[in-house]
């Protein structure tokens, strides 16, 4: 009986919080209404344009997009964009079939994707947006590492250094006998792709046995708490957690460079830092609201890329940019 | 005397060891739930659940993701639920004991255990290419419906299974058609158990990443869908793009934006304890 009653009880009180709740949400929904028919008045004066622009690719661009498209849609806000992380192979591939209007790469477009391209009848541009710096890092306790040279790193990472290169000392002699533990990003990012093409000398060819995520900020939780540990990614989320580790300068054989703003935009800092692209197709560069969104996006994206966590693109090499966009245009 | 003591002791050990297997799920989902809260739960409030995303993480909200899982959830939930119930009565009424059943149970339970990107894989070819629906709210959900589907169809045999022949019998005996029996009364007498089944498997569904990243959802959608056929994107994925950000400030975000995907996995939960508890009670044989 007691327990029948307890029940009844406990019952009744769930009763009462699902009644809540679900009233919250009705409210939520007509609330969320209202204010959306609000978004669209506002926006009625002649000048607006109209229309979907698709942009898909790379993850690393994206950021950048992002905010790019977020500042658009104040001075436009009826034109619709959306960004897809399909990364910059999967966004080529839809690029090529005509599914999307601009594509964010952090490579340039190979040969096997021109084709595709090619095939189906679309031509397009390219056009450099920021530089990004890839940062080889080591834990704050790490107190050996001064430098590594470009040697040393493809040593490290080379496929033939799996179950092989295992101890710091066989990098160089008078470093500590202890296992070196390796962090890096997931063999599908652009990263990765340009790291083993610079330092291994072939795209896509590194060992598999390291510490691989596809989140930068696991690299950052591994190598900022192992003290053997050993990491390379991007220079944002290095500036982010400057206090949790130990940045590394890289000698390309022109002696140590670390890697900052000044030197991955000055071209310094190599072989280590690389642009990254946007393309746009020709059916999409006839189309007003995306050669608005274009022009918009180059003028500022200096600013959006170093609030991203990007180099900036020195302003003569955005001015040939601009320039090969508005040739581009023209050319229909 | 002895043996007495000893049963009782090995009873009493049984007894502490199954709270143990109880509590650890509950600590483990504690421990997770005040770690989530204490980041976020300060982060949430009306801006956060109506702004559009954006690069600033004090300024980005969540209101298209929550549209987008609002939509998905619903266009699943229709789908999947008359294929799903139609599929398990079926099973349990009709086609039970032949070999052409037997064969279709079992794959249905290889279904079960399909990984997730696999639909995705599955509901890319089919419904985004060959039915051409691309990217959309619709390819997003018949892919979900697909996941689902199984969970659905198994819960549905077990709640029909649950009603006594004696109910059947008494139906047919008076004359009643099989599919009358089946209408008036084991389906009514089912329909808690049902119904639970399909929430409980819909709210399995909102926190797929996985498969509709493959379908196409996107991470950047600065409008609310409006129909089926429009792009989208859903609350994990937010959740995981935040969380992938190098600014700290985007996981307090994500961390907030996990509180909400939770309530709403829990009053889903809720909805479906109560029209069960609702059911049983009104049933009595």
């Amino acid at each position: 009986m007691y327990k029948n009653y307890i029940q009844l009880k406990m019952k009744r009180k769930t009763n009462t919080i699902l009644t809540l709740i679900l009233g919250a949400i009705v409210v939520l929904g007509l609330a969320s209404c209202g204010e959306n028919t609000e978004k669209n008045e506002t926006t009625t004066d002649a000048t607006a344009l109209t229309g979907d622009i698709k942009i898909d690719g790379s993850s690393t661009v994206y950021p950048i997009t992002e905010a790019v498209a977020e500042e658009f849609r104040a001075e436009q806000p009826r034109v619709n964009i959306t960004v897809g992380v399909s990364g910059t192979g999967g966004g080529f591939k839809k690029f090529s079939r005509g599914e999307t209007e601009i594509s964010d790469a952090s490579r340039p477009i190979k040969d096997k994707e021109k084709t595709a391209c090619e095939e189906n009848g679309i031509s397009y541009v390219e056009l450099e947006v920021a530089y990004d710096g890839l940062a080889v890092l080591v834990n704050k306790e790490n107190t050996w590492v001064d430098h590594l040279t470009v040697e040393e790193l493809k040593k490290i990472w080379e496929p033939a250094a799996q179950g092989v290169i295992m101890k710091w000392n066989q990098i160089r002699k008078e470093w500590p006998n202890e296992e070196i533990h390796l962090f890096g990003p997931g063999v599908a990012s652009g990263t990765y792709d340009y790291f083993t093409q610079v330092i291994n000398g072939e795209e896509g060819a590194s060992r598999g046995d390291y510490t691989a995520s596809e989140d930068d900020n696991v690299l950052v939780q591994g190598v900022s708490t192992d003290k053997l540990g050993l990491a390379f990614f991007g220079l944002a989320y290095y500036e982010e957690n400057a206090d949790k580790l130990k940045l590394v300068g890289v000698d390309g054989g022109e002696g140590v460079v670390l890697p900052t703003q000044e030197t991955v935009a000055n071209g310094t800092y190599q072989p280590l830092s690389r642009p990254i692209f946007i393309y746009v197709s020709n059916k999409a560069a006839q189309k007003e609201e995306v050669i608005s969104f274009v022009n918009f996006y180059l003028e500022i994206v200096p600013s959006i890329s170093k609030e991203v966590g990007y180099v900036p693109i020195p302003s003569e090499m955005l001015a040939k940019q601009v320039e090969k966009f508005k040739k581009f245009v023209s050319k229909k | 005397m002895t043996n007495a003591l000893k049963n009782k002791l090995i009873d009493n050990a049984f007894k502490v060891f199954g709270i143990i297997c109880t509590l650890f799920g509950l600590v483990i989902l504690g421990i997770l739930i005040f770690n989530i809260a204490e980041v976020g739960l300060t982060r949430i409030d009306w801006n956060f659940i109506t702004s559009l995303p954006s690069r600033k993480a004090e300024k980005a909200g969540i209101y298209t993701a929550l549209m987008g899982t609002v939509w998905i959830l619903f266009l699943t939930a229709i789908i999947a639920f008359p294929i799903g119930v139609g599929a398990g009565i079926y099973l349990e009424e009709y086609g039970k004991k032949s070999k052409w059943a037997n064969f279709l149970e079992i794959n249905i339970s290889n279904l079960a255990g399909v990984p997730s990107i696999i639909y995705g894989l599955l509901g890319l070819e089919i419904f985004v290419r060959a039915f051409n629906m691309g990217g959309s709210i619709l390819a997003g959900s018949f892919t979900l419906a697909l996941l689902i589907l199984p969970i659905i169809i198994v819960s549905t045999r077990e709640a029909l299974k649950a009603v006594p022949s004696s109910i059947k019998d008494a139906s047919v005996a008076l004359g009643a058609s099989k599919w009358q029996t089946i209408w008036n009364q084991t389906l009514p007498a089912s329909i808690g158990g049902v119904l639970t089944g399909v929430i409980l498997a819909i709210s399995r569904a909102i926190g797929e990443t996985a498969p509709l990243i493959v379908v196409g959802a996107l991470a950047y959608v600065p409008f609310a869908p409006s129909s089926p056929m429009d792009e989208f994107t859903v609350m994990p994925i937010q959740i995981f793009n935040w969380v992938s950000r190098p600014q700290h400030e985007f996981a307090v975000n994500a961390a907030a934006a996990i509180i909400i995907l939770l309530l709403i996995t829990f009053m889903m939960n809720g909805v479906a304890v109560y029209y069960r508890n609702k059911w049983q009670k009104k049933i009595k044989w």
